[in-house]
């Protein structure tokens, strides 16, 4: 099935800004973000469709996952 | 050298120096502001009037080596809101005035003939002095002409035309360390100092130092706070990127509030975001990393060049940036600036006046996404005081009133900033009990509804908002009270070192015992003042709501609405 995967902030050096990908049914988000080599301990924020998500949510077709590192303002 | 209180009568045009009376002594910075105003000022009085009281105070901590701790707090009646009102800066003035000894300064009364003056602090007192030159002014003008007139390095408040004019919006502006400017943006105290006739105060600390009861554990407590503070991946991320950051995340979160509060997200948010910022600044040589003021470790502040790269302005803020951009669809970073930096020489809040001008496109006076036209506004209708110009600077509230509209994103008639409440529900707690009117700096619930700081909350329902925006509405009047910028807050609530930290230091200063509990409770009762300042002014529980708007009209692309009832907002004022 296809995705979007889309990186912010310093997430993106040397990776990318968005991206369409095709992976396996009942591939997490924790494996993506292992894919893409980014440190779980470095990820502040996931969103599956703009609603937050967790490392063990699993991904649906044509679903839009966001990765932050932690960042904040205010 | 004991603080003392340094007292301005502009109507009699006389000053004095005061001891601190006992009930003061233990606060400082917005507790202070609000323990002053609610002593003295008239709640019923007219904001503009002479019974208004403008305070000026230092932090707890402000002037000392403390990192991060020269923010000031201004307050005073608001004349936008009409309750009473803290407004909170980073720039010089802040360490300066602590180390000139001033606890807090207390300006009051209006002056008779239609004159304007200066005020000039030193260790010694304070003198009022007449001005001319200055007058009809912007802020970027008083900082240079002042430059060559003041000897050495002076701390600067001054407020421009809009403060002049006496606009609802108006700032009062700060100097900061490499000569910008800062701003005590909410609420119109710029309007407050403009009744006063009062164009800018200098400070001269000449070489005052802030007394430490015992320096060594202060110098112990400051260096793990500090390690705090530098260790948080969110400092970080804030000296990379700015507070501007947050357009990406709250955009992708479905809260970003967009073409006056209609949509949560923004077509434009990449041309806009911290990221395309940081990208611009480094190819026009501008600075990714500055601090508002001396001390600071986090750094969250940066300077943005033009095309031609030259300076364009600097402290330039996420709040700024959603206003005058998504909530105005303008996706030109280049005229957001530009109008940031007249809004700065102005004096105008960037809020307010930004919210503003999206009702005003509403309104059908210039057309959504329209930069140039926004800078030509701000230029010649609001610096100059033309009609137009004054609704504007009267803010969202006078705007929609004027153009008899009903979405209007106001609480107390201060403007909603970039966090939409249907979205983001915690901080639409805060915006309709915050005694200060819509202000997200005042229990920031982004930190756990968005960014999974402090924990999370899920933004969409209502379980746990209200609790949420409590603790950190209490947490923020105690930290508001340090001198200590907001942005501990995020180390705060995730390391436990942090805050035991902060509380040494407080203990060390001053040769105190507090315990964290103290701290929760100074919190507390700052609330709690302001909430009877506000109750005797006249505001009762029907003023904690947030526009009808929010209640009726789903929010894409959650399509969501604010349901809390009124039952539910009142429970937030049981402690
Ligand atoms: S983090 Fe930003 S707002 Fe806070 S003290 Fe530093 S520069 Fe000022």
């Amino acid at each position: 099935m296809r995705v979007t995967i889309k990186l912010f902030a310093y997430f993106r050096d040397s990776r990318f800004k968005a991206e369409n990908r095709e992976i396996p049914d009942g591939t997490t988000v924790g494996e993506i973000v292992d894919s893409l080599g980014i440190d779980r301990e470095e990820v502040g924020v996931l969103m599956i469709n703009s609603r937050h998500a967790a490392f063990d949510s699993v991904l649906e077709e044509n679903c839009m996952l966001a990765i932050f590192p932690m960042i904040g303002g205010g | 050298m004991t603080d003392k209180i340094f007292r301005v009568n502009m109507s009699t045009l006389t000053t004095s120096v005061e001891e601190v009376p006992a009930e003061w002594a233990g606060h400082g910075g917005r507790g202070l502001t609000s323990t002053i105003v609610a002593a003295e000022v008239n709640p019923t009085c007219h904001p503009l009037g002479s019974a208004n009281k403008l305070v000026i105070a230092p932090g707890l901590l402000s002037g000392t080596v403390a990192a991060n701790s020269g923010r000031i707090s201004i307050g005073a009646k608001s004349p936008l809101t009409g309750t009473i009102k803290e407004s909170n800066a980073g720039g010089t003035a802040a360490q300066l005035l602590a180390r000139a000894g001033c606890k807090a300064i207390i300006i009051e009364g209006v002056p008779g003939e239609d004159k304007w003056y200066s005020l000039a602090l030193t260790p010694e007192g304070i003198t009022i002095n007449e001005e001319t030159e200055l007058i009809g002014k912007g802020n970027f003008e008083v900082l240079s002409v002042l430059d060559s007139r003041l000897e050495g390095k002076q701390a600067v408040l001054t407020i421009g035309q809009a403060g002049e004019m006496r606009l609802a919006a108006a700032n009062i502006s700060i100097k900061d360390p490499d000569g910008g400017l800062r701003s005590s943006g909410r609420g119109g105290l710029g309007a407050v100092m403009g009744s006063k006739k009062i164009k800018f105060i200098t400070i001269d600390p000449k070489d005052g130092k802030v007394a430490i009861a015992d320096p060594d554990k202060f110098k112990q407590a400051n260096r793990v706070f500090a390690k705090a503070l530098v260790d948080h991946p969110i400092s970080q991320g804030l000296g990379q990127y700015g507070t501007n950051v947050l357009v990406n995340i709250i955009n992708e979160a479905g809260g970003l509030p967009t073409r006056n509060f209609t949509s949560g997200q923004f077509d434009g948010h990449e041309a806009i975001s911290g990221e395309t910022m940081h990208d611009t600044i480094l190819e026009r040589g501008g600075k990714v990393k500055h601090n508002c003021h001396a001390g600071c470790v986090i750094q969250c502040s940066q300077v943005y060049h033009d095309a031609k790269k030259e300076k364009l302005t600097s402290g330039f803020e996420y709040e700024s940036i959603w206003a005058m951009g998504a909530d105005c669809c303008v996706d030109n970073l280049d005229h957001i600036a530009e109008a940031d930096r007249i809004m700065d020489d102005i004096g105008i809040d960037t809020i307010e006046t930004s919210v503003a001008m999206g009702v005003a496109m509403e309104g059908g006076v210039l057309e959504f996404g329209d930069g140039a036209g926004v800078c030509r506004i701000l230029k010649e209708e609001v610096a100059s005081g033309s009609a137009l110009g004054r609704i504007i600077g009267n803010g969202a509230g006078a705007v929609g009133r004027a153009f008899g509209l009903t979405r209007v994103p106001v609480v107390k008639n201060q403007a909603i900033p970039a966090y939409d409440p249907r979205a983001i529900k915690g901080i639409g707690i805060t915006y309709a009990t915050s005694t200060q009117g819509a202000d997200h700096t005042m229990g920031y619930t982004i930190a756990t509804n968005i960014l999974n700081v402090g924990g999370n909350v899920d933004p969409l329902t209502k379980e746990g908002q209200v609790e949420l925006s409590r603790n950190l509405q209490v947490a923020t009047a105690a930290i508001d009270s340090t001198g200590m910028c907001l942005f501990i807050a995020f180390a705060a609530l995730d390391n436990e070192t942090c805050l035991p930290a902060l509380v040494d230091m407080l203990n060390a200063r001053f040769d105190l015992n507090l315990t964290g509990d103290d701290v929760v409770s100074l919190g507390q009762s700052i609330l709690k003042t302001e909430r009877a300042f506000n109750s005797a002014a006249g505001f009762t529980a029907a003023d904690d709501r947030l526009p009808e708007f929010f209640y009726t009209e789903p929010l894409p692309p959650h399509n969501t609405v604010f349901d809390f009832s009124d039952e539910e907002i009142a429970t937030f004022w049981d402690f």
